[in-house]
């Protein structure tokens, strides 16, 4: 319910300076970023033909944006790859994190001989592992999934079993008192609790398998297998074809937005009717 | 004055004693008797071992000496238990929350949901069955804990200081309430509180307790007869047995400082 709506009859100074500020906001959400966008735009563009930049320094936007459209045939297979290999990627870690945060708090033995070595997993670089899976995994697409796997589930790791574990002790006692079982304990009371803090590991998640595979794709697609987005960003600059560099760089952050507003269109479905994080206050 | 008349006891505590991690001495000595139909007051100061008793109760916690014995026949379904928070769900509805003891009996909804419809109608909340708790206030979230507890028509309901955290004119409200769910329930409860007010109001057994370690120190009997309405708040008889209680409580304390 907005302001205006609830205050029809008289609508005092405060409430309808706050209304209008709130008429504002909506629409300035969308058109001061647009804006903005439009305005970098075309001071790259003046940047670039007023001062005769070469192109293989910096290309203008119109040879970027006609890179993409020439390109597409190179383009579109090689997003196709990082977006295989990110999702992919996602999954397993979604999959891997969940299970072992679950195992985690079913079996404190688990979690005490386990835990260690997922950090040591997580603070490892990636860079630095990514050439020892070359060598020991033919794939280069399974070498590089494994690599954005590795910076993708930790977080999903660590956040879940937070949120396993913070269930209401007095609903832990209630469960108690009605005799409940393991799996209901963990079905209806642990999940639940855990599923804002999973979303917000899914989120965090979500660009990480992206810069992994991003990684990945470099470290391992020097080798010349052509393995996506950063392969082509990488075979480019070899080149000095920059506008297929930037057309590259620009189709990586399409799809790390693509991603982040998915999880977070997820996430706000599965808490809009009870979580805080997902409510605006009627206020 | 303990036994009201022909009511039998269900539930016989001897001398249980609780310490926790080995020096704490939460209850000593604790010698009680509860009867079906009793509405039975635990009072005293913070301390005294209170909420320990009812986490006894509830098999929650185990003593370390003594004995709890109960009598008859106990099934899952006999107990129920109101926290000082409400403890609701808060990803499920009123009515799902209400569902909760059914649903960890593997009873389905549409199968609980006379008793559910039945036991929000009894705590007046019908028309918020599908709304989430964070859309309700304070008092109204605490009717669904009290709707829970009883969905499933238990014999013994034990209340931890469920209305503390409320404000005085919901509190009288809920304390009327109560006990009209108790007599069309006619189960038996056992209520916490630290207010003499309350304990008089609602209880026909009053336990004072006293702390360090937790142990009882006095029993009182009310024994105006139910049903008590909002008159009676202001009767002299309250008065006079809130004076009784009071002193005992002060003894109570008395004792303990």
């Amino acid at each position: 319910m907005s302001p205006s709506e609830d205050a029809v009859p008289t609508l005092d100074k405060e409430e309808e300076i706050r209304a209008r500020r709130d008429r504002i906001n909506r629409v300035a959400k969308w058109t001061l970023p647009s804006l903005v966008m439009v305005l970098s735009l075309l001071a790259w563009h003046l940047y670039v033909t007023l001062n005769d930049v070469p192109h293989y320094v910096l290309p203008g936007p119109v040879p970027v944006g006609n890179s993409i459209i020439e390109d597409w045939a190179l383009l579109w297979p090689a997003m196709l790859t990082t977006s295989r290999l990110t999702i992919l990627a996602l999954f397993l870690a979604v999959t891997g994190g969940v299970a072992l945060a679950v195992a985690f708090t079913q079996s404190r033995w688990a979690e005490m001989s386990f835990f260690p070595y997922a950090v040591i997993l997580q603070v490892t670089p990636v860079v630095a592992i990514a050439p020892l899976l070359q060598i020991y995994v033919d794939s280069a697409f399974v070498a590089a999934l494994l690599c954005a796997w590795i910076v993708a589930f930790f977080p999903i790791l660590s956040n879940t079993t937070t949120g396993l574990k913070s269930a209401d002790h007095n609903l832990h006692d209630l469960f108690t008192i009605y005799g409940a079982t393991r799996w209901q304990r963990l079905r209806y009371l642990a999940a639940p609790s855990a599923l804002p803090y999973f979303l917000g590991g899914l989120r965090i998640a979500g660009g990480l398998a992206l810069i992994g595979a991003v990684v990945a794709e470099f470290v391992i697609g020097r080798a010349g297998t052509g393995l996506g987005l950063a392969s082509t960003l990488l075979e480019a600059s070899y080149r000095f074809n920059f506008g297929r560099l930037y057309a590259a760089l620009i189709l990586i952050s399409i799809l790390g937005i693509g991603i982040f507003a998915i999880t977070s269109l997820i996430s706000h479905l599965m808490l809009r009717k009870w979580h805080e994080s997902a409510l605006t206050r009627e206020m | 004055m303990t036994a009201r008349h022909g009511r039998k006891p269900i539930l016989t505590m001897y001398r249980i004693e609780k310490t926790f991690g080995g020096e704490t001495v939460a209850l000593k000595d604790l010698n009680l008797t509860v009867n079906g139909g009793d509405f039975l007051s635990l009072l005293g100061p913070s301390g005294c071992g209170k909420s320990t008793a009812l986490r006894l109760i509830a098999g929650l916690i185990h003593p370390t000496s003594g004995r709890l014995e109960w009598s008859g026949e106990r099934g899952v379904g006999d107990l129920g238990i109101v926290f000082q928070e409400p403890t609701l769900m808060p990803w499920l509805t009123v009515s799902q929350n209400v569902w909760l003891p059914y649903r960890l009996r593997g009873t389905s909804f549409a199968e609980a949901r006379h008793d559910i419809e039945s036991a929000l109608e009894l705590v007046g909340l019908s028309e918020f069955s599908d709304a989430h708790p964070r859309e309700l206030s304070g008092g109204m979230k605490m009717r669904v804990s009290i709707a829970r507890a009883m969905v499933t028509r238990p014999r013994l309901i034990l209340l931890d200081e469920p209305f503390a955290a409320l404000d005085e004119i919901t509190r009288f409200k809920l304390n009327n309430d109560l006990l009209e769910m108790k007599a069309a329930l006619g189960c038996t409860v056992i209520f916490v509180t630290h207010s003499v007010f309350e304990s008089v109001f609602l209880s026909d057994r009053v336990i004072v307790m006293a702390a360090r370690p937790g142990r009882v120190i006095s029993e009182l009997g009310i024994d105006t007869p139910y049903p008590r309405h909002a008159d009676f708040r202001t009767s002299n008889e309250y008065a006079s047995h809130t004076r009784d209680v009071s002193n005992a409580l002060g003894e109570a304390m008395g004792v303990a400082a």
